[in-house]
């Protein structure tokens, strides 16, 4: 019997958290299936929403504290102690941001118009917009709705879908 | 390794259809490749895929972003040109090999 294919053709991308790599984990997948000519929707909701709030999207952070897989330049251990200190959250992320441009990784907000330039959907999460307080205007204009988890479940019907939980 | 006849010639391509040799490409040969595809190249498409070239040529990895910022044509402009997969397309209508980005 032959075996049959079905090659992806939807992703739907959910995003929860507010760090950032959680939120380049979202961006990268979703504009990488864009690229690919695939159908892809991304949900950002509770901290995730961070990422495509105005106010907030040009400075996601990484976590310094709590993170073991943090590491100093040359790749020396980098102590959870060491994190505490004023600023260095900044300090690390900013240094991850210059290497990322080396290699022309865009900033987030780059990420969400090239995602949506190439026909990806941008949607946030109605509840956590309430709890957070947010209204569509303090979103980035590229999210297209703010949507119920049964709105965003209705779309993500279809035989070559898949829900990604980054 | 296959081979393809384009333009009278016989140019060895891979699997999935790149030019194995990038110095072998012709204008005429990427008319004949975007037919495959079904795709008419206006003069718009021909400044994309000379810029895709100049990049391979500098040994540079081809990304969207990069595109974007050529001037030719703006990133929703660029789907539009190379519809579906643009990266891919636009490379292998330019006989280079597949990218191999991510971004």
């Amino acid at each position: 019997m032959q075996k049959e294919e079905y090659p992806l053709k939807k992703v739907c991308i959910i995003c929860a958290k507010g760090t950032l790599e959680d939120v380049y984990a979202t961006l990268v997948l979703a504009n990488g299936a864009v690229m690919e000519g695939i159908e892809t929707k991304v949900f950002f909701t509770f901290f995730g929403l961070d990422a495509i709030t105005k106010k907030r999207m040009n400075s996601i952070h990484t976590a310094v504290v709590g993170n073991p897989a943090m590491r100093l330049p040359g790749n020396l251990p980098f102590p959870t102690l060491l994190g505490i200190l004023p600023g260095m959250e900044a300090l690390a992320s900013s240094m991850m941001k210059k290497e990322m441009e080396k290699l022309d990784i865009p900033t987030i907000p780059e990420f969400l118009e090239m995602i949506t330039a190439g026909g990806g959907e941008i949607y946030a999460c109605k509840l956590a917009m309430d709890m957070f307080k947010l209204k569509k205007e303090d979103l980035a204009d590229e999210v297209k709705d703010v949507l119920t988890v049964g709105d965003f479940y209705a779309m993500c019907g279809g035989q070559g879908t898949q829900i990604i939980f980054t | 390794m296959a081979t393809k006849t384009y333009a009278g010639k016989t140019i060895e391509v891979t699997d999935e259809g790149y030019l194995v040799n990038a110095n072998e490409w012709s204008t005429e040969i990427a008319h004949e490749i975007a037919k495959e595809e079904g795709l008419t190249l206006s003069d718009k498409h021909l400044a994309v895929l000379n810029f895709i070239r100049e990049k391979h040529a500098k040994g540079e990895t081809l990304t969207i972003r990069a595109i974007s910022k050529s001037g030719i044509v703006d990133i929703k402009g660029f789907y539009e040109l190379f519809p579906g997969a643009p990266l891919k397309l636009a490379s292998k209508i330019a006989g280079i090999p597949k990218p191999s980005s991510c971004v």
